[in-house]
């Protein structure tokens, strides 16, 4: 049974440094890579009734978008490399996404890039690679 | 960008000579046309003093509680619990929530009507009438979940995923599943009112009083407002900017739940007088204490109010509700029956206990019955107008700020419910006429052009209209809903025992 890494992906520099970072360690140990893609999502924010009524069609499309201008070049890049490849694309809070990500698929270690933030937002909304060495449930490589 | 050229250009024209001419010709032309369906739909029972539309959604409301066996009692608990995300499949994340269906669907009914409606209940009906009015809400709670499972089941899905559904798609569906006739008609005749309950009590009852805030505040008078309203709206449905909308909606949930924290503040800083604004709530309930009709005058007024508030068997939540994905038609119907609570029973008796207790109504000390003015109304201490103006004055007596905070979050509820109105409006429209862009734009000037008759029309005839409009919707709604509860009781019986098995099963 090879090993999974699960690498959060979302086609930014921060994101791309994991990718090769992980795509690495993954050639070297014949491992799987299940390149993840979430979308920010709380349930509890407010919509209007005209946003209700188009959340499903929205939904196809951001997910479509998101396979098929994000993640599927990158997967096919890989494959022809010889990597073994899946994505997956969900919605919510991104470091607890990763987690259930993680047990869901067994994933055996997480990869995600830092994006630096700095100051104020970062101390106000705290960043992903912080809540994700917090609450991962398994190791979590975190790519400067 | 044309459109509102074309609006500015119509302001103009309208504000140049003599508004206020205008204005009270626009009112005398609209209290003229309306008068005999006002009539009609008001019109007392033989024999009594009840119209018999307030008794007829009465009536549909317990048939709905004794069928379903009190489920707004049963399903109370388990509706919590599916808002707070209980029952959601985290891999259905990215579609609406049952707590975004909720606030989506609240938006439209939490406004006006518990701010300006509970003032003219308790203006006319005395404290008593709060008593009904919780009592409405609380049997209305069975009719909301009736309508908006409804709703949901024989909505229409579009192949692009969008959704259109409400009382005319379940009229016309059902019937013809069921093999009854006449659905088609019915269903056409429910979007009729439907269009005229989101030109009155969806437009023209918000922009007066919104108009009569801003004026008896800020002193601008009512057709500026109404123009400035109209431009807005105009700005949104028509050159479609919604940026505004968006913006709207995430502010009024705040509006809403500052509201309710001013209003929680004044019954805790006079928390001695709770226990007496109960007790003049039951004993006018009960007994006559001296406004028009008596007790009679008094349950009409909170049963009208409450109504008019929750818009429970009106049919619009159905229009909200069957947007949202689910499984389970019934789990929309558990989420809805909540809407007639926190609406009615939470918000709009906490707006009437501040009259009450700030004592803007004049009792006569000394025989205990309320005293009333010209119009037949009981007199107010500041001597203000029924409506925004009476709740207006009954928070200023508490808090000398809350006046321009209650004037900015009128004008914020009036516009949010003029947008979710017109949504519905447009719903029913295009359910009778199909959609194509000129139709659309068609209903959309209507509109708009009746925002501007609301501002500048009088209270009375507005509000006659606007209740007339909104409950002659419930006449086909609920005539419909008698004859499709056996499906509606069929969907919570399965869903009951599969939940009692298992089979649906709790994620968190």
């Amino acid at each position: 049974m090879p090993e999974t890494y699960l690498i959060a992906y979302d086609g930014s520099a921060a994101s791309d440094r994991a990718l090769s970072f992980g795509a690495a360690r993954a050639r070297a140990s014949e491992a799987r890579l299940l390149l993840a893609h979430v979308l920010e999502w709380s349930p509890y924010s407010f919509l209007s009734a005209e946003e209700v009524a188009e959340r499903h069609k929205r939904r196809n499309d951001e997910v479509g978008r998101a396979k098929t201008v994000i993640l599927d070049p990158v997967r096919k890049r890989l494959t022809n490399e010889g990597l073994s490849v899946e994505t997956v694309v969900r919605y919510g809070h991104v470091a607890e996404v990763l987690g259930d990500l993680a047990k869901e698929f067994a994933a055996t270690q997480i990869i995600v890039g830092r994006t630096g933030e700095k100051g104020l937002q970062a101390r106000l909304f705290g960043s992903v690679a912080g809540t994700l060495a917090q609450v991962a449930p398994v190791p979590c490589t975190i790519v400067p | 960008m044309k459109y509102s050229f074309a609006a500015l250009a119509a302001a103009a024209l309208l504000a140049s000579p003599a508004q206020a001419s205008v204005a009270e010709r626009v009112d005398e032309i609209f209290a003229a046309s309306t008068t005999w369906f006002v009539n009609l739909i008001f019109a007392d029972l033989p024999g009594t003093g009840v119209p018999w539309i307030v008794g007829w959604l009465v009536l549909g409301a317990l048939v709905f509680t004794f069928y379903f066996g009190f489920i707004q009692v049963r399903a109370f608990g388990h509706a919590l619990q599916i808002v707070r995300g209980k029952y959601s499949d985290p891999r259905d994340a990215g579609e609406v929530s049952p707590f975004q269906a909720l606030t989506a669907a609240l938006s439209g009914t939490v406004g006006l009507g518990n701010i300006a409606g509970v003032a003219v209940a308790v203006s006319i009906g005395g404290a008593g009438a709060t008593f009904w009015m919780i009592l409405a809400g609380l049997f209305g709670m069975a009719t909301k979940f009736t309508e908006c499972t409804l709703g949901v089941k024989y909505r229409n899905e579009y192949p692009d995923g969008s959704v259109s559904g409400g009382p005319m798609y379940y009229i016309k569906k059902g019937f013809a599943e069921r093999g009854l006739p006449l659905g088609g008609f019915m269903a056409v005749m429910f979007s009729i009112f439907c269009v005229l309950g989101a030109l009155g009590g969806g437009n023209m009852f918000q922009a007066n009083q919104a108009a009569s805030q801003v004026e008896s505040v800020l002193g601008v008078p009512t057709w500026i407002t109404g123009l400035i309203l109209s431009g807005i709206v105009f700005i949104v449905i028509v050159g479609g900017i919604k940026s505004i909308a968006r913006v709207t909606e995430k502010v009024v949930p705040f509006m809403g739940g500052g509201y309710f924290l001013v209003g929680m503040a004044i019954l805790i800083l006079n928390w001695d007088m709770i226990g007496w604004a109960f007790g003049e709530i039951i004993r006018g309930a009960f007994t006559d204490t001296g406004i028009v009709g008596g007790m009679i005058g008094a349950i009409i007024q909170g049963f009208r109010r409450a109504a008019f508030s929750n818009e429970a068997g009106i049919g619009s939540a159905a229009i909200a509700h069957s947007a949202v994905r689910t499984k389970e038609p019934v789990t929309e119907g558990f989420v809805s029956l909540l809407e007639p609570f926190i609406d009615t029973v939470i918000i709009c008796t906490m707006t009437a206990l501040v009259i009450i207790i700030t004592q803007q109504l004049l009792i006569d000390a000394n025989t205990g019955l309320y005293i009333l003015d010209e119009n037949g109304r009981i007199a107010n201490a500041e001597g203000v107008g029924a409506g925004v103006p009476l709740t207006s004055a009954a928070f200023g007596a508490a808090f000398s700020w809350a006046p321009y905070a209650l004037s900015l979050a009128v004008f914020l509820f009036a516009f949010s419910t003029m947008l979710t109105w017109s949504y519905y409006g447009m719903k029913a429209w295009t359910y009778m006429f199909g959609e194509g862009e000129t139709k659309e734009l068609v209903f959309k000037l209507i509109f708009c052009f009746f925002i501007f008759v609301g501002a500048v029309s009088s209270l009375n005839a507005v509000i006659d209209f606007s209740d007339a409009a909104l409950f002659s919707m419930a006449i086909f709604n609920i005539i419909a809903l008698y004859f499709l509860m056996p499906i509606v009781k069929r969907e919570l019986n399965s869903y009951l025992l599969r939940l009692k098995s298992g089979q649906i099963k709790a994620y968190k």
